[in-house]
């Protein structure tokens, strides 16, 4: 018969044991997925993917239209989508004491933020791509930016409610007006925290394929005008990787990982800036 | 309240009453703050004198629920008159917190930032009046070199410095000090306090401290708060060595607070 | 929460100031617009759909684009079915993963460990969908799943839930992928939320003599089950509204059966693959009808996680 003593050391060693396993289990996937990604996606590599466009079956090409038209759409989209989103989180934190705007908008901040994006995608197909009847770069882009918004909301919010109440003091003491404490002072001491939130929801935003399915859908061809249909390298992939032909899978993957790489170095980037930001504050 | 040169006020409180939400936080206060000489309020925690400071200049405005009434006269004119524009007179009493707070920006734009709310002033001007007003604060040997680097790389004792060199340089006619010192180590307190003693030949200065040493220090007249309500007011050396209420002379001795 | 600056209305404000406010106030507007124009757009778009099919839409099983017969059935089945496997595995998985990073793992490898959790939860969903097309689901239909066809399809009660072709894609392979996306994104919240727990009350846990297990079960969760619970809430709505992930492996078959390992859909893997191709008003209205449910569930689930944490909060005497 085991004493209490023994039997609460036993779920203890259990129950860290799973824990390990676990992590283990998290750091295989991690793993295998990065290794595969590597795998396939570097001999896919070479100088023709990023100086030719995207080929019909059975043909060489690149993937340069795809990596041109996601570079715009993505710049577009957090263009747009990047003041609203500070200026709607500067609302929230600086103004949102009294009244129901505020919590309502959190609220719906929220809904936004976790909402599939494929609804997202359905809803500018809806509002555009029917009254104009063809695919667009603005509309991909138009999407893309409804991504940002709500991701950089939440954290300008988040970074404005963390500085201390004094610097605002401070300022009011001077005889600053309301809008000045608010711009120069209040947005300034939280920049290095909005602006990683921008980084993030630009990596967000990269790997995104379902709402540019129904919005910009792809081109094969180079095309820079927004006003057609836009290459970009999630849909791209898409079709190439659940298609037949090998060469075109061969381009999905190194697609795949040009894609990863991106959104790893942009985490990277804002992780890195924000700790520098903090620690010189 | 009788001493050697004239004595004009500066500030007349009078029937001061002050709510946060239903709590009363002061009652009754009736005061006068001498001009160009340092008062130091102090008390137990808790006794509104950092409350008090703070009608002066308006700065409980910015919360919800907090609200005073009666009359403080600056020069004969009321603060708390509704029709007051509040960010001139805030630009009129200067005031220094607890904790430092440069902005996040280089030293010669946090002194600006102040200046260039009410002045146009070229920028040969400006940079007189950092300066000057660095020099005053007793800062600028120290800064003098690295002006645009950000303010917030000072050691605590130079950014406190700072923050009195930003509100000086706005030349107002009242500093208000609310515990200046107390997040300091001993010596950047002992510069600052030299530094007060250099700067009421210029400003009226108003301190709140809970170091009863300090205000024993440094201050010409002291007043003495608990509960919300003024228990005793006069002159520094008379209240510390012959207090004329009860209440002032446990506290000033040290069986509470 | 820090106590908020109250501007107050003084009639003296400058325009400057008013105007900075009105543009901000607008700004936050704009969100609870876009959210209305989003539910709008979507019913507009389905009614015709609602107007052919009524309820039935929800409980009918077929899906005929010759005969314009459509029903939810299948997909909303799928995307409830993949979404509840992939958090009853990424639930327990992502609180040991947490657990690891707070209390177990040396100190010199915290940093790295959380940096790699977290940068696999930025890893784009259709990296996930590919690597479970072209790598997992080959395996898992030539080695595993003939196993839990032999022996749990076998079993009395659960068995046809277990039974099927090895083919390795379907809803089973699905729900494994996602939960594999969906744990590092939980574990890292789980994560934050653990470590801002006070020291000193673990400490005086420890100090009375309670295991690790037990300080974290009996007094770190509970301290943090409002932010835990947060955190699997969303973790619920990104694998209820992922797209590539699933598509990729669940073989967009219209058709219910109880087993996980045959081929199935869910409402954003049947828009993926249809909606481009999809001839025809009804079908297409079909299709949007689809996405107003998805946006619906999400929607209510969202609704009923931050209501949840309200009364907990409210329990706690955090809330008035």
């Amino acid at each position: 018969m085991f004493s209490l003593y023994t039997r609460r050391r036993m779920i203890n060693i259990l129950s860290l044991g799973v824990s390990v396993l676990a992590m283990a289990f998290g750091l295989f996937w991690l793993g295998w997925i990065l290794f595969t990604l590597l795998q396939y996606g570097i001999p896919g590599l070479s100088l023709a993917v990023f100086t030719q466009t995207t080929p019909p079956p059975g043909s060489d090409g690149g993937l340069i239209n795809a990596i041109a038209g996601s570079l715009m759409m993505a710049a577009l989209g957090t263009l747009i989508g990047t003041p609203i989103g500070i200026l709607a989180g500067t609302y929230l934190a600086e103004f949102g004491q009294r009244g129901w705007l505020a919590p309502v908008t959190r609220f719906i901040n929220d809904v936004l933020l976790s909402a599939p994006s494929i609804v997202i995608g359905l809803f500018v197909y809806e509002i555009y791509v029917i009254r104009v009847q063809h695919f667009s770069g603005w509309a991909g882009a138009i999407a893309l930016s409804i991504l940002v918004i709500p991701i950089v909301i939440r954290t300008t919010e988040n970074m404005l409610r963390l500085v201390p109440n004094n610097l605002r003091e401070a300022a009011a003491a001077l005889g600053a007006p309301q809008w000045r404490i608010i711009s120069s002072i209040t947005l300034r001491a939280a920049r290095a925290g909005i602006l990683t939130g921008v980084l993030l929801a630009v990596a967000r935003i990269s790997g995104e394929t379902a709402p540019l399915l129904f919005t910009s859908l792809n081109n094969q061809f180079w095309s820079s005008d927004m006003n057609q249909p836009m290459a970009n390298l999630p849909v791209v992939i898409f079709q190439f990787a659940m298609s037949p032909y090998t060469d075109w899978q061969q381009l999905a993957w190194a697609g795949a990982l040009l894609i990863t790489l991106s959104v790893l170095t942009l985490n990277i980037v804002a992780r890195v800036l924000f700790r520098q930001q903090a620690t010189t504050h | 309240m009788n001493a050697e040169k004239t004595i004009t006020s500066k500030l007349v409180i009078k029937d001061l009453n002050f709510y946060y939400g239903n709590d009363q936080a002061l009652k009754d206060i009736n005061l006068t703050i001498p001009e160009k000489m340092v008062t130091a309020f102090i008390g137990p925690s808790g006794c509104g004198k950092s409350t008090l400071l703070r009608t002066f200049n308006r700065m409980y405005e910015l919360y919800p629920k907090q609200k005073a009434t009666g009359e403080i006269l600056l020069d004969g004119q009321n603060l708390l008159d509704k029709r007051q524009d509040l960010n001139t007179l805030r630009a009129k009493i200067g005031m220094v917190f607890q904790k430092p707070t440069p902005f996040p920006m280089s030293i010669h734009d946090n002194i600006t930032f102040g200046v260039k709310l009410y002045e146009n002033l070229n920028q040969h001007d400006m940079n007189e009046r950092v300066e000057w007003a660095l020099k005053k604060a007793a800062l600028w040997n120290e800064v003098k070199d690295k002006l645009k680097q950000s303010g917030t790389g000072l050691s605590g004792g130079q950014q406190q410095r700072l923050c009195i060199a930003r509100a000086i340089a706005v030349k107002p006619e009242v500093l208000l000090l609310d515990e200046p010192t107390s997040a300091l180590d001993p010596i950047s307190t002992a510069h600052i306090e030299r530094l007060v003693d250099e700067l009421k030949k210029e400003f009226t200065i108003v301190i709140v401290t809970h170091n009863m040493q300090q205000a024993a220090r440094i201050s010409d007249y002291t007043a003495y708060m608990y509960l919300g309500e003024l228990i005793e007011f006069g002159d520094t050396s008379a209240v510390f060595t012959n207090p004329k209420r009860k209440e002032t002379e446990d506290y000033i001795t040290g069986r509470f607070g | 929460m820090p106590t908020f600056l109250h501007y107050a209305r003084n009639k003296l404000q400058s325009w400057p100031d008013i105007l900075f406010r009105v543009i901000t106030r607008i700004a936050a507007f704009s969100v609870l617009l876009l959210l209305a124009a989003i539910i709008v757009s979507l019913v507009i778009g389905s009614l015709p759909a609602i107007k052919a099919f009524g309820f039935g839409f929800l409980s009918s099983s077929e899906w005929d684009p010759v005969t314009e017969q459509f029903g939810a059935l299948v997909p909303i089945v799928g995307t409830l079915v993949t979404a509840s496997i992939a958090l009853l595995i990424a639930v327990p998985v992502s609180f040991g993963i947490a657990l690891f990073l707070t209390e177990l793992s040396p100190r010199w490898l915290r940093r790295p460990l959380g940096i790699a959790v977290e940068l696999l939860a930025g890893i784009p969903s259709i990296i996930y969908g590919m690597w479970g097309l072209f790598v997992f689901a080959p395996l898992f239909g030539d080695y595993i799943e003939p196993w839990i066809n032999d022996h749990i399809g076998a079993m009395p009660m659960i068995g046809p839930f277990f039974s099927g072709p090895p083919m390795g894609i379907g809803v089973l392979t699905a729900g494994i992928i996602l939960a594999i996306m969906v744990i590092p994104f939980i574990a890292s919240v789980m994560r934050d939320v653990f470590e801002v727990v006070p020291a000193l009350l673990k400490e005086s846990a420890y100090g009375l003599g309670a295991t690790t297990w037990e300080v974290m079960w009996n007094v770190v969760l509970p301290y943090t089950k409002i932010g835990v619970v947060g955190g699997i809430m969303l973790g619920l709505g990104r694998a209820l509204g992922e797209t590539m992930a699933v598509t990729f492996v669940i073989g967009n078959a219209h058709s219910l059966s109880e087993s996980l390992l045959m081929p199935g859909n869910s409402i954003s893997s049947a828009l993926a693959n249809e909606f481009n191709e999809a001839v025809g008003e009804l079908y297409t209205s079909a299709l949007i009808e689809l996405g107003l449910i998805l946006f619906f569930i999400t929607f209510v689930v969202l609704t009923l996680a931050r209501f949840m944490l309200y009364r907990l909060a409210q329990r706690e005497g955090k809330v008035t």
